[in-house]
């Protein structure tokens, strides 16, 4: 397993709304964890992976994310048993359309 | 019509339970995750693989779980058994009307040896501890990952078991067997055997699940509802004339298919017209015939 952190500054959408959990731990699959975090204006992101090596597609992935949707105040959890940079992708999506109707709505 | 199967577990929950009514205990955000697989550097969830808490169905207040079989196969780790059993004794503390299992696991999650097959022994325990209390339990098993092994166990401790056709319940699971009695015994590459000797008609017909429907979110709530009210008051607990009862089932099955290794000939024993035709059969049509053949745990000669 390899942990890998991310913080991005400047999101401009504060989270706000109960935590929420999407995906599933399996084969290929990953599960996320949303929830609203007292960060000073920052977006947290932790991933446990099973895949090791992996940490420049994780930053490049993480970094279209923030990219996209601009969250502030957010702690994201990731337990990831390899998936591929496009259901990570999806599956970041989905953790945050499931959270709260943000301001500004979908990217 | 929508598929219960291909559900994750946390999907299943609005989808029996009362709209917005389940409260989960231990969510996610808490993060009571597996000391047991961090330890082996092993990916761990953060529900460890199981959603518990209460809720409503039909407006009375029914605790309930739903197991997630995409997470190691919904295999039973020390965290998974324990919120299952504290999820059972709060329902016999708060008096619950019923206890839902969405169940789906293939069993002790062997990463965690003894502390799996003790959290297992301890699920039992409790589902008998909440009939003993009077409160029904019923069993829903429908998921891709069938149930097995332990849990297979603690499904038949259920008052009541309801299967899809595409649910599997039995002990060891296909690739257990192959793998220690050789392909010879089973051919666990062989679906359509592995569904004749561990899916939902053929449990029914056994005797081993009460209810049987179709693959359908709603019917299996339905099915849930119904079940629930089936059990008359008094009706929970375990009693020793139920037990005779199963154990002169299950001495007539040992009896009638003594040599039997193929289902469809279990099946003509038990007076089937046609057993080739059974895996092909609608839902309803299955049981209009099954009805009058199917095996019931009850006293006495046959």
């Amino acid at each position: 397993m390899e942990t890998l952190n991310y913080r991005f500054e400047g999101g401009q959408r504060p989270l706000s709304g109960m935590p929420q959990l999407v995906g599933v731990v399996g084969s290929g699959n990953l599960e996320i964890l949303i929830e609203p975090a007292h960060l000073k204006g920052a977006c947290e992101i932790e991933v446990r992976t099973a895949a090791v090596g992996f940490g420049a597609t994780w930053q490049a992935v993480m970094a279209d994310f923030h990219a996209r949707w601009s969250l502030a105040d957010a702690r994201v959890s990731v337990n990831d048993m390899g998936a591929t940079p496009a259901v990570v992708s999806l599956r970041l999506d989905q953790a945050v359309e499931s959270i709260a109707d943000l301001p500004g709505g979908a990217p | 019509m929508s598929s219960y199967q291909e559900l994750t577990a946390r999907q299943r929950i609005p989808a029996m339970f009362d709209a917005g009514s389940f409260e989960e205990f231990l969510p996610p955000s808490m993060r009571i995750v597996s000391p047991h697989l961090a330890q082996l550097d092993a990916a761990v969830s953060f529900d460890d693989g199981v959603v518990v808490g209460r809720g409503k169905i039909g407006g009375q207040v029914v605790f309930g779980a739903a197991q997630e079989g995409g997470f190691m196969g919904g295999a039973v780790g020390e965290v998974h058994g324990a919120k299952l059993v504290g999820m059972l004794q709060r329902a016999i503390d708060e008096r619950a009307h019923a206890v839902v299992l969405l169940l789906e696991s293939g069993g002790v999650r062997l990463h965690e040896a003894n502390a799996g097959l003790i959290a297992v022994s301890e699920v039992m325990r409790a589902m008998l501890d909440v009939r003993a209390a009077g409160i029904p339990v019923i069993a829903v098993v429908g998921g891709a990952n069938g149930c097995f092994g332990g849990m297979g166990i603690a499904a038949r401790c259920a008052n009541t078991v309801i299967m899809s056709e595409e649910g599997r319940l039995a002990m060891s699971g296909p690739e257990v067997i192959e793998t220690a009695n050789g392909v010879e015994e089973f051919d666990s590459r062989d679906r359509a055997l592995v569904w004749r000797t561990t899916g939902g008609k053929h449990r029914y017909l056994l005797g081993d699940c009460q209810v049987l429907v179709e693959d359908d979110t709603e019917a299996l709530r339905a099915a849930a509802l119904d079940a629930i009210a089936d059990i008359p008051p008094g009706g929970a607990p375990l009693t020793l004339d139920g037990l005779l009862a199963e154990q002169a089932m299950l001495e007539r099955r040992l009896h009638d298919t003594q040599g039997l290794t193929e289902p469809m000939d279990i099946w003509k024993g038990l007076g089937m017209p046609d057993p080739a035709r059974v895996p092909m059969l609608e839902p309803d049509a299955f049981l209009t015939l099954a009805a009058q053949h199917r095996a019931t745990p009850t006293l006495g000669e046959r």
